[in-house]
């Protein structure tokens, strides 16, 4: 169930979007500073409306489709605009400000009255666990837009008809870093993420659930990701091609955050 | 009072005692051989501001002089006198040239019409190439070095702030000034959607036409790294070498030299293309396939078509970059209507302001109109009635003193709260009309 917070985070977010969309059309520095702030409130706000229903959980919120969905918004955000930050380029952000909007209004409609119960108390590590997965997959769908518009970009250069927002997009060559970055982010929190419930489940049952589908998949995606590194700087993939490969890997996180946590796991329904 | 029509759009203005006066010609009135003659160099400009209040013309001056125009932007001295005429005078006789040589060149602008046209030239509209940024540097030096000097006053200050503040405002929110307008821009903002910045980028420049010259330059102000320069005369390329801080390489090196550079800007006279597909794909192997991109500014092209197809490299010929050029051309074009509102938004600002020093005119002319009649008439009446002391002669004086600041504090806490005062201008000019404070205005001047 939507908090006033969370109704909060949504405007921030939708009022960041449109200056986010101001600065790519017109270039007014005010414009994409104001985006900046904007989102950073939204962030702000979201995490409060988090810890609201963390509080009610004693847990971070993830056992239930609104809370899990909020907390992806919520560390995409955060990502995209750590990002924003080391790589000093905003033009990206009216992509990513819409696709948190149209996310976090589609928890409405797909949870909108959704009663939050409380789960069993799984203890510290397996938060910690859950939340760097789930940070894992937003770093991963911010590689996949970045890939994207990498993807557009490269088409309009090539078609060498370029449009009217063209001249706003970042260079292929601040995509292409900003990609890898989100990517190495995503890597990097899943393989810690991966490594504490190791210690989690060795903790508690003294082994590790290797062959369930949950498992099998995230190291797929470890997998495919890495290539991705590999080959965003080997000859004959770099640019455009590799690009593709991250765009396409995003099919396998999207896999295992629906097909896989509703049907196939026996215990990762997170 | 004197109701004028005016250009912007506005409701017709009653034109009161302080007003904006232009003359001036540009690139769309006037030759260039005619444009030389009445140019000012920035002594001269700041001889001639000093000239035009020296002579009494104008209370303020500033002269704007650039390579596509020649302005006297003033406020007029005397409201009543034909100013322009004075200041078309004043341009013929110091640059001693006959006035039928100017007849019809001229453009003279009084009121918001002249604000108008400062802030639609600080926006780049008037310039020859729509929306170039170069014109407001040039008129916040001329402000600035005018203002340094003294010959700007309240008026012009408010005017020029207001047209640089224009000027900002349009290329921020409008798309007039943005997008490259020459086929050389073009090329290396190109570049830049594919490499981000060009600081530290290496770049290979095949032969030595003017484009490839102005590509160069853009890419130096960007901050390019390595340039080499190969061309079919070694003297040429050593020549632009050196003149542009880059390295000469022979011409029977070029094969060997395509696999450093980023950038390839190739510009020779050739009737077949000297980068061959097989020349490039070998130049993107050596580099592990970094992406290449190549400007061919040569006809008949110097790059091989079918090169366009390799993975990672960005070709664009002449026609490409001329294509787009026209294009942003008419994208430019199209935002004149923004513009234009913000002009207009502007000037309704800078009139509102002018109404409001009106009216605040007038109240200093009422209040100088009131003491003199009170002087007067304590003069005379203090003169029969000898009985009163020189305490009660004060005292009287105080009272009518005082009079005279209830009777006019009124109309100026209105005026403080009044922001439409633009609206009630006519009526200002007919309570100084009616209380003959014309008059007044030229005493107080004289």
């Amino acid at each position: 169930m939507a908090s006033h917070l969370q109704y909060l985070s949504l405007a921030l977010y939708a009022a960041s979007f449109v200056c986010y969309l101001r600065f790519l059309y017109v270039s007014n520095p005010w414009a994409g500073r104001s985006g900046t702030l904007l989102l950073a409130a939204g962030i702000l706000v979201q995490y409060f409306a988090l810890l609201q229903r963390s509080h009610g959980a004693h847990s971070v919120p993830y056992d239930d489709l609104y809370g899990s969905m909020s907390l992806f918004a919520w560390l995409l955000g955060v990502t995209y605009l750590g990002l924003e930050l080391f790589h000093r380029q905003r033009t990206v952000g009216a992509f990513v400000t819409l696709l948190l909007v149209v996310w976090i209004a589609a928890l409405d409609l797909l949870a909108p009255n959704q009663v939050l119960e409380a789960p069993l108390a799984r203890g510290a590590l397996f938060d910690l666990h859950i939340t760097l997965n789930t940070w894992a997959y937003a770093a991963f769908a911010l590689a996949f837009v970045l890939s994207l518009v990498y993807l557009v970009q490269d088409r309009v250069l090539r078609s060498r008809h370029p449009s009217a927002t063209f001249w706003r997009f970042p260079a292929l060559d601040v995509l292409d870093r900003m990609s890898r970055s989100s990517v190495w982010v995503g890597l990097a929190t899943l393989g810690v993420g991966v490594l504490i419930a190791l210690i989690w489940e060795r903790g508690l049952v003294g082994a590790f659930s290797w062959l369930d589908p949950k498992v099998i998949v995230t190291v797929a995606i470890l997998a495919v990701y890495i290539a991705y590194l590999r080959l965003s700087r080997s000859p004959g993939w770099r640019g455009a091609r590799a690009a593709m490969v991250c765009a396409l890997n995003f099919v396998i996180v999207l896999f295992s955050y629906t097909v896989v946590n509703l049907y196939l796991t026996r215990f990762h329904h997170f | 009072m004197a109701t004028i029509s005016n250009t912007t759009g506005l409701a017709p203005i009653v034109q009161g005692r302080i007003r904006v006066a232009l003359i001036g010609c540009n690139h769309r009135t006037a030759p260039v051989e005619l444009r030389e003659r009445v140019a000012f160099t920035s002594e001269q400009a700041l001889d001639a501001a000093d000239g035009l209040r020296r002579q009494g013309i104008l209370e303020e001056a500033v002269v704007l002089s650039t390579c596509n125009r020649s302005e006297l932007y003033g406020v007029p001295a005397d409201p009543a006198a034909a100013v322009t005429d004075a200041m078309e005078d004043f341009l013929t006789s110091y640059h001693r040239v006959p006035r039928a040589d100017l007849t019809g060149r001229i453009y003279r602008w009084v009121g918001p019409d002249a604000v108008r046209h400062l802030f639609r030239v600080a926006a780049g509209l008037d310039s020859m190439l729509l929306g170039e940024a170069e014109i407001l540097g040039q008129l916040r030096a001329a402000y600035g070095q005018a203002l340094e000097h003294g010959a700007t006053g309240p008026v012009l200050n408010r005017a020029f702030q207001g047209a640089l503040e224009v000027g900002k405002r349009v290329r921020a929110e409008t798309e007039v000034g943005a997008r490259p307008m020459s086929v050389a821009l073009a090329g290396v903002k190109l570049a830049e959607r594919v490499f981000g910045s060009l600081k530290g980028r290496a770049a290979l420049i095949v032969g030595a036409g003017a484009v490839a010259e102005q590509v160069v330059e853009h890419l130096r102000n960007r901050g390019i790294g390595r340039v080499r320069v190969v061309n079919r005369s070694p003297e040429r390329a050593a020549e632009l070498a050196q003149q542009i801080g880059g390295e000469a390489v022979p011409w029977e090196s070029l094969a060997g030299a395509l696999g450093a550079p980023d950038i390839i800007v190739t510009s020779v006279s050739a009737t077949e293309p000297i980068l061959t597909r097989a020349m490039l794909e070998r130049a993107l192997a050596a580099r592990e396939d970094k992406p290449i991109f190549v400007v061919d500014l040569g006809v008949p092209r110097n790059v091989a078509a079918e090169a366009a197809g390799l993975y990672n490299l960005y070709l664009y010929n002449i026609d490409d970059l001329g294509e787009i050029v026209e294009q942003n051309k008419r994208a430019r074009e199209a935002e004149i209507p923004r513009a234009e509102a913000i002009i207009a938004e502007h000037v309704a600002k800078f009139e509102t302001w002018r109404a409001t020093l009106e009216a605040g005119s007038i109240l200093d002319d009422l209040r100088s109109r009131f003491r003199e009649h009170r002087e007067i008439l304590l003069r005379e009446r203090l003169a029969e009635m000898k009985h009163l002391s020189p305490e009660e002669h004060e005292r009287l004086a105080s009272i009518t003193e005082e009079l005279i600041e209830r009777v006019l504090d009124d109309p100026a806490q209105r005026l403080r709260k009044n922001q439409s005062m633009r609206s009630h201008l006519g009526a200002i000019e007919a309570l100084r009309h009616l209380f003959g404070l014309d008059d007044s205005g030229e005493k107080s001047r004289k």
